[in-house]
């Protein structure tokens, strides 16, 4: 049986709280950012700004910080399939 | 659940359990198994029915025993039936659960009850559809592709029968999620990934496909639903909707599952082979890659089910070159076999000539498959029956034979009892014979210019037809024979011992029929599943 | 062998996290869509993106935020054995929950009483880009919350167990799993809050 050694690691109340008010900042920012870009180019700086605050949730709130390698592989390759999905439509939405 | 108590102190009776509640309710992966087998073998018989009634149909022009509403029923239910309640649910869940949890040495699954809530979503699901067929408008008549717009404006009840296959399809995520934990968590000591067994590698992949793909299939059978009762448009062009974006997201996951269905399949090929062979796999490390290498292309190649569709040219350009991509992994895997079966020793009893027919049979719809990938063919080919030949030669020809060469090399292990040899090479010659004169005829048809899913058909396409109709028949007497024969040795035939094909890999090894926690101490893998030398065999 | 029930930490969290990739997906399509007809109606979504409610849009996404901050507190409380803050934190993630379920009864009270809704004759009298968005709009923010639904009522029953003591910190993985799940419905919302609310 494979055993088990992840370490239970305890993310400080303060680490998280820090995280917090990181996000609170990263959307008062993505606000900011919509109503002084007017056009369709800043939905890229909105995705920026929201894949920045999924980053922190996911290695501070999920722990994803403390895990293993296999773990954030895994996680890599379900965001890249993703990915392809959507990317390879756009080769018959962009080329109509 | 049987008749003829198999030896004593097995799964069937260890426990203490033996009612039909201690099975529907049983975390054991083996009864969960069986559960499966005989769930999604019923469906198939079902299909098979369907399938027999299309033939009889299409046996002569002009016929009109059943109605058109009817026809566009029945085939529709037909590719319902077999494709989510048999082919996609039946490997995995069958022999993926009876066989792999004992291959890497485990006592059971990562999550046996979530396994036992797989099923019983498998069966509500199968309940809700069949209650479709038989409430509101009647079974749906879309095809099992439910193409917008016709599925969102049909009066038949698609609504239903989508929340059915819905169900089914969480099921199928279930327990791709229970099967990839399995595989990384509970090897046994020494069972490193290069000693897996290739059947366990293929269920592997097979289980990311269902992990990964099957959400996609989700949300989409949701948006039909939604056209349907909320009328939210979104592939209506009327309101600024797309139809081909339907079917972008359907062949999504629709193309990735025809790797579920085959993986699989390609894992028992792997496993029957070297040991009716007498001889280790060739090409262990490519087999047990291209597993994972089909999983990966296949979900990049799509497109190839909608080149007429209206797609953009650059589109069509890269499916059509990343589907060519696909093929080769799986040639390899073709290449692979053949090498074993060279110099080796071989042995043709019934699991043995439903694998090499399968090679056979699996080549021949791959080559198929390259004409319907190459666009300019496509275009030529596409929704005639040359695509409905070549993919019977895949999903039966592939998958149904492996399925059946499965059943008789495995189940005699759970029952204690097997099956007689001439009466199973009987009925795989008739099978075999019928298999290809009903579906290589639909390839010349198709290539004729008769395309599927019509009503009828120009008089020059009868002659065919009739020659096809036959093949169902003969296919459909070999399969009677092999079921009766099969199933008359599993509860009353000669016993058997632990392991009457001498294979190597960790389910021989356990008493038949295997005890309920498989082994009695945990194993400690020292050789290769391959390994054909004494002490390889246990 | 050993028949004892032993519990595998890292099969159980392995297990949850692909789980959530199977919701990632889920939710995946409908971005996927989304990101289809952004290209194809850059306007008409613009258009009504300045129509959508940005104050509540705001609000709970600093709703969710906060949510996400006591379910992972109350990961760190179990672990050192507080088990009344646990249930305290976990109380309050779920009050988030409710607030922003109640938030969205409003929001969508206020758009359906103005004809906005899929197949609405106001939709379908607009122009077309604007229909796609808005039953874009219903369905991915239906189905995150149905989530937010059933992960407040997930953490609802851990809960209960923390109170009995089934959950605790020699056994937690239920609690992590049940804040994991959570975790998720936060990250959906982090990408719809932008992609509905600020496309102006």
């Amino acid at each position: 049986m494979t055993h088990d050694t992840t370490a239970h690691h305890i993310v400080s109340y303060g680490r998280l709280v820090t995280v917090w008010l990181a996000l609170l900042a990263l959307t008062g920012l993505t606000v900011w950012v919509a109503h002084h870009n007017v056009g369709i180019g800043h939905v890229w700086g909105s995705l920026a700004i929201a894949c920045l605050k999924s980053g922190l949730v996911v290695t501070f709130f999920m722990h994803m910080k403390y895990e293993g390698r296999l773990l954030r592989w895994l996680l890599f390759m379900a965001l890249v399939t993703l990915a392809i999905f959507i990317g390879l439509t756009f080769f018959d939405v962009l080329y109509r | 659940m049987t008749t003829a108590q198999p030896t004593p102190a097995s799964f069937w009776n260890d426990t203490g359990k033996t009612g039909i509640t201690s099975w529907i309710f049983s975390t054991d992966h083996k009864r969960i198994g069986l559960l499966y087998f005989y769930s999604t073998f019923g469906f198939f018989l079902v299909g098979v029915l369907l399938g027999l009634t299309l033939r009889l149909k299409l046996i002569a022009p002009g016929l009109t025993f059943i109605g058109p509403a009817t026809y566009n029923a029945v085939f529709t239910v037909h590719g319902v039936v077999m494709i989510f309640l048999f082919i996609i649910p039946g490997m995995p869940g069958a022999f993926g659960n009876l066989i792999m949890p004992i291959q890497i040495g485990a006592r059971d699954v990562a999550f046996p009850r979530l396994n036992l809530f797989s099923w019983w979503l498998y069966i509500i699901g199968a309940a809700i559809v069949l209650t479709s067929l038989f409430t509101g408008g009647g079974p749906p008549d879309t095809g099992w592709t439910f193409y917008v717009p016709f599925s969102a404006r049909t009066g038949t009840n698609v609504s239903l029968a989508v929340l059915g296959v819905f169900t089914v399809g969480f099921s199928s995520i279930l327990t791709g999620l229970n099967f990839v934990t399995t595989i990384h968590r509970l090897r046994a000591d020494g069972m490193t990934w290069g000693r897996l067994p290739l059947f366990v590698w293929s269920i592997y992949a097979t289980a990311w496909v269902q992990v990964l793909a099957t959400p996609i299939l989700g949300i989409t059978l949701v948006l039909i639903m939604a056209e349907r009762i909320l009328g939210t448009g979104l592939f209506d062009p009327a309101r600024g909707g797309d139809p081909i974006m339907y079917q972008h997201l359907f062949w999504i996951y629709s193309h990735p599952a025809v790797y579920i269905m085959i993986l699989p399949a390609m894992g028992v090929i792997s496993d029957v082979i070297p040991v009716f062979a007498r001889k280790p796999v060739f090409g262990y490390k490519m087999i047990a890659f291209s597993s994972l290498a089909i999983a990966a292309a296949g979900s990049l190649v799509w497109g190839h089910h909608m080149f007429t569709s209206g797609m953009s040219d650059t589109a069509i350009l890269v499916f059509s070159f990343l589907t060519f991509v696909v093929a080769i992994p799986s040639a390899i895997k073709v290449f692979n076999w053949v090498s074993t079966l060279y110099k080796g020793s071989i042995s043709l009893e019934a699991p043995m000539l439903f694998a090499l027919s399968f090679i056979l049979l699996f080549s021949i719809g791959g080559l198929t498959g390259l004409i319907l990938g190459a666009a300019a063919t496509n275009i030529h080919v596409h929704d005639t029956h040359f695509v409905v030949g070549h993919f019977h030669y895949v999903m039966f020809g592939g998958t149904g034979f492996a399925f059946f060469s499965a059943m008789h090399y495995w189940l005699p292990k759970f029952y204690g009892r097997t099956y007689a040899e001439k009466p199973a090479i009987v009925a795989w010659a008739l099978m075999f014979t019928g298999f290809n004169i009903l579906y290589f005829s639909m390839m010349v048809l198709g290539l004729k210019g008769m395309p599927r899913r019509y009503y009828n058909y120009l008089p020059e396409f009868a002659p065919l037809n009739l020659v096809s109709t036959i093949g169902s028949w003969i296919l459909a007497i070999g399969l009677v024979i092999m079921l009766v024969n099969l199933f008359r040795g599993l509860f009353r035939g000669e016993p058997v011992g632990s392991n009457p094909w001498g294979g190597a890999t960790l389910e021989w090894s356990v008493p038949t029929p295997p005890p309920t926690e498989n082994f009695e101490e945990e194993p400690v893998v020292t050789h290769g599943p391959y390994d054909y030398s004494k002490a390889g065999v246990p | 062998m050993n028949h004892a029930a032993h519990k595998d930490y890292g099969g159980a969290k392995l297990g949850m996290w692909l789980f959530l990739f199977t919701e990632l997906l889920l939710f995946g399509g409908l971005f996927l869509l989304y990101a289809v007809y952004l290209s194809r109606y850059p306007h008409e979504f613009t258009a009504a993106g300045r129509d959508m409610h940005v104050g509540f849009g705001t609000l709970n996404t600093v709703i969710l935020i906060t949510s996400s901050l006591l379910a992972a507190m109350a990961v760190t409380a179990i672990q050192r054995n507080e088990r009344r803050k646990v249930l305290f934190l976990l109380g309050g993630t779920i009050l988030c929950a409710a607030i922003f379920l109640f938030n969205k009864y409003l929001e969508w009270s206020a758009e359906i009483g103005n004809g906005i809704y899929p197949n609405s004759p106001r939709l379908a009298s607009g122009p077309p880009g604007e229909s796609v968005f808005y039953s874009l709009y219903y369905l991915t923010v239906g189905l995150h919350g149905l989530h937010v639904l059933v992960g407040g009522t997930l953490l609802a029953v851990v809960a209960v167990r923390v109170k009995r003591g089934t959950v605790h910190s020699g056994d937690f993985v239920l609690l992590e799993n049940g804040a994991l799940y959570w975790h998720l419905v936060d990250l959906v919302w982090i990408f719809i809050f932008p992609l509905y609310y600020l496309i102006l």
